[in-house]
């Protein structure tokens, strides 16, 4: 076996789960858009692609019953976590086979006992859910570690501030990864964040703090590993920032006015997928061929979820209301 | 020669703060997972600014009775998160006031998650806060803000008069698998009352019948309750029979009890300290339009707080609140 691979602690497999679960991510994030644009789905979806590594890299170095919250783009972090991806593609249409049974749609996706504590339609909503589920591990004491994923727009909330300081009072189990993809919505980061790498605020909160190049999922993987294993000893949060670009836009009906295809390509060059894809071969965990047949694999398990989940019935309205109180 | 009465078997007398007390020890000691945490609760005069916690962390300890940095946003947001996550949170704001500051994780996570996962998740989670005024507080911490949460579906909302329904209600609260917003008076914390022995629970949805009467219907949240009572034995002394309600819980309303007392009396006061427009109370008298229109043999009166800020000078703050003089005179009107 390869040097690389073993420098990072990952088997074979996991280093081909890694790729497969990347690949899924991706797959998903261009069928949702198409579905969007056949005019099937409702609303918007706000896509992943371009930042598969963060989520991925990330998941990797959790347990299943550690738990995460989620963004607005939050099918990546779904699909890392071991989301399903059939309900996950019933509930973008809204059908009754959906994760909600169609009452949540794109951005509001649970999988309570796979540790998903759900997407979220508020920038900033899931930094006071995790610093909770990391209080309850810690009184529990189960040896849980809670991940909050957001993104660069949401470093100016206010809830970011108070759930840090929360966290690292009280030695909370918790990691905060920013995934830094340059924009909220047309804002560009540099332009809302005064600090030039906003990892610098963990020393605000007395915590540690670094950047990850967010296109590689292997160092996203090292550093969150670090940062769950400090957490879960009792060391309390850390804060990871990790860069990254979103291909795609805001969501499917983003104008793109704000930057150009000079500022975009080379980013794409980057393409996270791309570069696990020349490490496994270049460290001869898997072929190229392998890696496609991976892929071959990953998209009729895609198509196979968008035919049933529109095939799949619309919730009755009887359904209605039903699920606003346990 | 007269004897002294003794209390009635199984009860003692109590303040409603103490009853408050009573009721989080009570269900800490059943449920290892239930904790407190808030501004204050721990240290400040051995437990909350108003007792409620007091002596509690020498109990349960610094782990279970947990002092939180003045950050009511993430006071709320952890309590979401640690009640989806297999513990009991009661989370203390000071001052319901402060809830502005909380909104967003009790009205966008706290009341839509369960229904925006399709049911697949419970958050058993007790927010406490005091409202109301009274007491010289001033417009930042006098409201009564009831009727933003009995606004927003997946929420339960809680509003104690009597020391016996506060430890009832709150060991419901702490018991149920769902947000509840459990809303104490601060005026109310000193006032006494008789509190049964041994374990017991108040459902929620279920209002209380606090004087039989049979001309007027009078329906009261918190101090207007005791302002209710105190209207209907004056008029009681004129012949006037008055009915108090107390719905307890705003939010499931009883519609049902109020309901029956209108179709009986005829007559509907509805008081709360709450400034009146989009009160609770508009919502109770709808409530009894919609279905008792033809029972009543007068128009619905509000008896409610002004519609202003609440004023700091006692002259004016007792000219923005509804006391029982308020309340006879609109029964006067209608009678």
């Amino acid at each position: 076996m390869a040097i690389a691979v073993e420098m990072v602690g990952l088997t074979r497999e996991q280093m081909l789960q890694m790729f497969r679960s990347m690949a899924e991510i991706r797959a998903f994030e261009h069928r949702a858009y198409e579905l969007y644009r056949e005019g099937v789905m409702r609303g918007t979806t706000h896509a992943y692609v371009g930042e598969e590594a963060i989520a991925v890299g990330v998941c990797s170095a959790l347990r299943p019953d550690d738990t995460i919250t989620s963004t607005h783009r939050g099918h990546g972090h779904c699909i890392a976590k071991g989301g399903d991806m059939s309900m996950m593609m019933a509930e973008l249409l809204g059908k009754e086979t959906g994760y909600s049974g169609g009452k949540g749609g794109s951005m509001h996706i649970a999988d309570v006992d796979k540790g998903i504590l759900g997407a979220n339609g508020i920038v900033g909503g899931g930094m006071g859910i995790a610093t909770g589920a990391g209080l309850s591990a810690k009184l529990l004491g189960n040896g849980r570690v809670s991940v909050c994923f957001f993104g660069d727009g949401a470093l100016n909330q206010g809830i970011l501030h108070e759930s840090m300081n929360l966290a690292a009072i009280w030695k909370l189990p918790v990691v905060f990864i920013c995934e830094n993809n340059q924009f909220a919505m047309s804002a560009r980061v540099q332009d809302m964040t005064a600090v030039p790498d906003p990892a610098d605020r963990a020393i605000a909160y007395g915590i540690p703090g670094q950047n990850v190049d967010g296109m590689d999922v292997l160092a996203v993987f090292r550093a969150a590993s670090e940062a769950v294993e400090r957490a879960r000893s009792g060391q309390g949060p850390s804060f990871i920032v990790a860069t990254t670009y979103r291909f795609l836009g805001h969501h499917v009906g983003d104008p793109l006015n704000y930057r150009t295809k000079e500022e975009v390509d080379p980013w794409r060059e980057k393409d996270a997928i791309e570069r696990l894809r020349a490490h496994l071969i270049e460290n001869k965990v898997a072929t190229e061929e392998e890696t496609q047949a991976i892929e071959q694999e990953v998209q009729s398990h895609v198509d196979s979820a968008s035919t049933n989940a529109k095939a799949a019935a619309e919730p009755d309205a009887s359904n209605l209301m039903t699920d606003i109180f346990a | 020669m007269a004897i002294a009465t003794p209390p009635a078997t199984g009860t003692r007398t109590m303040t409603y703060a103490e009853a408050l007390n009573e009721a989080l020890r009570e269900e800490m000691r059943r449920d290892p997972t239930v904790f407190v945490m808030g501004e204050d609760v721990a240290i400040w005069g051995g437990g909350g600014v108003f007792g409620v916690t007091k002596g509690l962390v020498e109990e349960f300890g610094p782990e279970r009775i947990r002092d939180t940095p003045i950050s009511e946003q993430v006071i709320a947001a952890a309590a979401v998160g640690a009640a989806a996550t297999g513990t009991r949170p009661v989370a203390e704001i000071m001052y319901v006031d402060f809830m502005a500051l909380t909104m967003e994780p009790i009205v966008n996570q706290a009341a839509k998650m369960r229904y925006m996962f399709g049911g697949k998740i419970t958050l058993p989670m007790v927010i406490r806060a005091q409202e109301g005024a009274g007491r010289g507080n001033a417009a930042q911490h006098s409201q009564s803000l009831e009727a933003w949460f009995a606004h927003v579906p997946g929420l339960k909302v809680v509003t104690p008069s009597t020391p016996a329904d506060a430890k009832g209600l709150l060991k419901t609260a702490i018991r149920d698998d769902n947000p509840v917003i459990f809303l104490e008076h601060k005026v109310l914390y000193f006032t006494r009352g008789e509190v049964p022995e041994g374990e017991y629970t108040i459902p929620f949805g279920v209002a209380d019948v606090k004087r039989e009467g049979t001309d007027v219907t009078v329906v009261g949240i918190h101090t207007q309750v005791l302002e209710a009572l105190q209207a209907a034995e004056e008029l009681a002394e004129e012949g006037i029979s008055v009915e108090v309600i107390d719905p307890r819980t705003v939010s499931p309303l009883d519609v049902d009890t109020i309901v029956s007392s209108v179709k009986k009396t005829g007559r509907l006061v509805v008081s709360h300290q709450a400034a009146e427009q989009g009160g609770v109370g508009g919502e109770i008298v709808a409530r009894v339009v919609d279905v008792a229109f033809d029972y009543l043999d007068a128009p619905p009166q509000r008896v409610c707080g002004k519609n202003v800020p609440l004023p700091y000078a006692q002259s004016l703050e007792r000219a923005a609140l509804p006391y029982k003089d308020d309340i006879i005179a609109a029964i006067r009107r209608i009678l």
